[in-house]
């Protein structure tokens, strides 16, 4: 390998990482933001203190994810010019305008409405309280929606034409915006990022009621986490499985990497569904191979004879590295039965009145805290790598899209960067435990509480919730 | 000349030095607040002072997103070029953010006996980002070479003693700013104390500001012609009256003991300059060679950003102001809220 080689791989190495990151403070921040409305919503309606109890003692936790998800995504928006800067220029045109939208709409939404949100109850009252909470809630999936649709677009770009220069020009912004993979992106990723937030809330419910079981708090964190894993796992069962469909129709080296399919297949013979297997770039086989004939053509094509192309139909340079996208598929769906099995439990123990009692329910939860984000960035991985060599799809390879930056500048770059990330995520992970260990009780009280008080003149306000 | 850039790529840069504009006053003032630390040792104070921006320095930072997001949609080529070429410098100023972010948002969660590092975080991180800041503004204006729509300079070209003095002069000013942000927003000591700060940061700031305009037209000819050509010296002496209009509405404010009018004053000082940096570009936007037509993305694009622009960033300032008189009034130190 030369040195542009390695260095382009250091850069794709550091966009991966510093993504990763994002995402889960993006997912979490979409999440909480969601369920904050809610729990607000529910306060309101029902006038239960326990609802604004759990209110405060979550946005503790989001207050932190924010502050976190923006410096964290500050870099992502300049990363593109930095290490990028030849996908940059060719792209700009198309991709640009949809992270400025990201931007604009939806964290000005976000940062605007927050300050009020995290330190304004007392200030402002109850219910233009409630509005700031849901224009966050409503801000976070905006940017969603913007940032996915940049990103699916160079999964299955339309709507564009390219120019003498090489540049990409947008033609029809609607074919872009809407392009063909993007709506069970959007779909999928909202689902995730609410899945990974109810179980986190769920573990941490679990947590506190092994410990003590009539905690209130707890039980609502819990029984409100399983009403997610009941029915939306499930959905996003069948969301993934569609999406799936969709990426056999645009992106057919992606499917097969995800089935581990090397051998092209007699018409007819259907698809085997590759339980395990040890799939081998060089070799261009799979080791150590289990699997059951015919099923994978069931969700694949709906049939039990339908095949699907194979790697060895495509030419070596083109098809992406199969290993990663084959195990991380695996984690991803296997996590999501996993939840699925868990919202199945949660009823009949629902139904036996024994929901807060099972003592493996509550431990599973707290081992499951994590399993949404472990999915979420396995799936990612799957999208991400699965569309290599290419970062736009079929049209721009990921080699050429690189910085004229020596490699040195750009290898010290990324090992500072992991090194200042694993400080401050590291920190703020800290306390985040910190702040979950506690129990959440009565009068909690918000983020900041000398801040919230001083903003509300020292005035107590006992219809505000804060103590 | 307005008539060969064409009116898309001309809106699409006024939008963009808008974005610009609003983080440089209003970031600009956060991080002047966190340089301000290296003259407070008092703890309490340094709480006060974190306090009076924690509602806003994220809402404020979204500017510079802004300009990111709007400069790679908009002038693609320029956002490769300047990132590229200024490598080491947005790398630095992105780590300081992250620092200074962290710094103000986990000082709560701190134990006592750690504020100490995250008040270093705070300190460090607000000098760096200012510092690089400036060198990026030094940068623009000294001008970046490139070649086949690729920056094709070395790594480190952008050091020069001009764009370091451009790094120094900026810390200077947001120091200024946050030192007039304090005498609004705080009473007792601290007030005190940074209404002397100001004056000091003031004059500071002047001769900084003196400095870069004198260097400035030695770096380009066309610089020169623009201000001093014939028939243009007339821009050089209405410009010099504006600032010193500013000079003496700062002064007389300082004297009076006005809260809120020294903070005006520094602001207008940072639109003034701000103004007269584009003044000396325009049309270009890197020198030497890229102008806003060339760098601009296709009216396809252009027509796109900016018809939703027109709608929601007057709709972002009108919140944004929401969101600031919601948390008007003065902060009061913490040891004081909890007696009550
Ligand atoms: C909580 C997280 C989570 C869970 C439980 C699942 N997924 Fe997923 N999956 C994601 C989170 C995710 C994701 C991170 O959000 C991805 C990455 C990009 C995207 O759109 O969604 C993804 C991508 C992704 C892709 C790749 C699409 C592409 O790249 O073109 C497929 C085929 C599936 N999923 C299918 C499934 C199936 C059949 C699941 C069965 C339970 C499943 N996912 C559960
Ligand atoms: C708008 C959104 C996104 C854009 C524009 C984007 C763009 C890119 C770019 C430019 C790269 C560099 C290497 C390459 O070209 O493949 C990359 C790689 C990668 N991205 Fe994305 N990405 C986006 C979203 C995400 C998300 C949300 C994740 C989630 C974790 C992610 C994970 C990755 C990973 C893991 C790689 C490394 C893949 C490899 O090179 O093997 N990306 N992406
Ligand atoms: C390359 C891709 C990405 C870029 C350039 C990017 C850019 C940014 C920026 C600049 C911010 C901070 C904005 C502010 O100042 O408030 C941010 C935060 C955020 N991003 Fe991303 N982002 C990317 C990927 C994603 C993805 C894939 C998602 C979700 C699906 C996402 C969702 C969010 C959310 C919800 C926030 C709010 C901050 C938080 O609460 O954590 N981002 N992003």
């Amino acid at each position: 390998m030369d040195e542009a080689h390695i260095a382009n791989l250091i850069a794709r190495s550091q966009f991966g990482f510093t993504i990763s990151m994002h995402i889960v403070l993006a997912a979490l921040s979409i999440g909480l933001a969601n369920y904050l409305m809610v729990l607000e919503g529910l306060w309101i309606w029902r006038k239960r203190q326990t609802y604004i109890d759990l209110y405060n003692y979550w946005l503790k936790i989001f207050a932190l994810t924010v502050a976190v998800g923006v410096v964290s995504g500050v870099l992502m928006e300049y990363q593109f010019g930095t290490n990028w800067s030849a996908f940059a220029t060719k792209t700009g045109a198309v991709v640009g305008p949809m992270m400025m939208y990201e931007v604009v709409v939806a964290f000005f939404l976000e940062s605007g409405f927050i300050g009020v949100m995290l330190y304004g109850m007392s200030k402002v009252g109850k219910r233009l309280h409630f509005a700031a909470t849901a224009c966050v809630a409503l801000g976070s999936l905006f940017s969603a929606f913007w940032i996915l649709s940049a990103n699916s677009w160079m999964q299955t770009p339309a709507g564009y034409s390219i120019g003498k220069d090489g540049r990409f020009v947008p033609i029809n912004w609607w074919a872009i915006v809407f392009n063909p993979s993007f709506p069970y992106r959007f779909a999928h990723m909202t689902l995730a990022a609410f899945l990974a937030t109810a179980f986190l809330v769920g573990g941490v419910g679990a947590w506190h009621l092994l410990r003590n079981h009539r905690n209130p708090h707890a039980r609502l964190m819990l029984s409100m986490a399983l009403w997610m894993a009941t029915f939306v796992a499930p959905l996003q069962l069948l969301v993934g499985d569609q999406h799936g469909e969709n990426t056999l129709a645009y992106q057919q080296q992606k499917v097969a990497a995800i089935e581990g399919a090397w051998d092209p297949r007699r018409p007819g013979s259907g698809q085997p569904l590759v339980l395990f297997a040890v799939p081998d770039m060089k070799e261009r086989t799979n080791h150590l191979e289990l699997a059951i004939p015919r099923a994978a053509s069931l969700y694949l094509r709906h049939n039990l004879t339908g095949t699907i192309s194979s790697l060895k139909e495509f030419p070596p340079a083109d098809i992406p590295p199969a290993p990663i996208i084959f195990f991380a598929f695996r984690v991803m769906v296997g996590l999501g039965l996993l939840m699925i099995a868990v919202g199945i439990a949660s009823v009949v123990l629902r139904r036996r009145r024994s929901l807060y009692d099972a003592r493996w329910l509550l431990h599973t939860m707290v081992a499951l805290s994590p399993a949404g984000f472990v999915a979420m960035l396995a799936g990612w991985v799957v999208t991400e790598v699965g569309r290599q060599p290419y970062t736009v799809y079929g049209l721009l390879r990921t080699i050429n899209g690189s910085s004229p930056i020596p490699l040195r500048a750009v290898a010290w770059s990324a090992a500072s960067i992991v090194a200042v990330y694993a400080v401050v995520f590291g920190i703020g992970f800290v306390y985040l435990l910190r702040i979950v260990a506690k129990p959440p009780h009565a009068k909690e009280s918000g983020p900041h509480p000398t801040l919230a008080s001083e903003m509300s003149g020292g005035r107590r306000s006992s219809d505000s919730g804060r103590p | 000349m307005l008539q060969s850039i064409g009116l898309l790529p001309l809106f699409a840069a006024a939008t963009l030095a808008f974005a610009v504009l609003m983080y440089v006053v209003m970031d600009g003032t956060d991080l002047g607040v966190g340089i301000l630390f290296f003259a407070t040792p008092d703890a309490t104070q340094r709480a006060m002072m974190v306090d009076s921006i924690l509602p806003v320095w994220d809402a404020n930072e979204t500017w510079l997103v802004l300009g990111g997001g709007g400069l790679i949609a908009m002038f693609p080529l320029a956002y490769s070029v300047f990132l590229s070429a200024l490598y080491p410098v947005f790398f630095a100023l992105l780590m300081a953010l992250i620092f200074r972010g962290m710094a103000i948002e986990f000082r709560e969660n701190a134990a006592e006996r750690r504020k100490r590092w995250w008040d270093a975080a705070m300190l460090s991180g607000s000098l760096v980002s200012a510092f690089c800041q400036g060198v990026l503004l030094g940068s623009l204006i000294q001008g970046i070479h490139f070649a086949r729509d690729e920056y094709a300079g070395g790594l480190w070209d952008w050091l020069t003693p001009f764009t370091v003095f451009c790094g120094i002069g900026l810390v200077i000013g947001y120091g200024w700013l946050g030192a007039c942000w304090l005498i609004w927003r705080t009473e007792g000591e601290l007030s005190r104390r940074a209404r002397r700060l100001a004056l000091l940061l003031a004059t500071a700031t002047a001769l900084a500001t003196l400095g870069v305009a004198a260097w400035t037209p030695l770096l380009n000819l066309s610089y020169l012609v623009r201000w001093f050509g014939t028939g243009n010296r007339w821009h050089a002496v209405v410009v010099a009256l504006a600032y010193l209009v500013i000079a003496i509405g700062f002064l007389h404010a300082w004297g009076k003991h006005r809260q809120f009018a020294p903070l005006l004053m520094a602001l207008a000082w940072f639109v003034l300059s701000f103004f007269c940096v584009l003044a000396t570009l325009f049309p270009l936007m890197l020198p030497p060679a890229l102008s806003v037509r060339d760098a601009a993305a296709p009216d396809s694009t252009l027509s796109f950003v900016l018809s939703g622009s027109a709608v929601l960033i007057p709709a972002i300032v009108c919140y944004s102001s929401f969101s600031f008189w919601v948390f008007r009034g003065k902060v009061k130190p913490q040891a004081q809220l909890t007696e009550q």
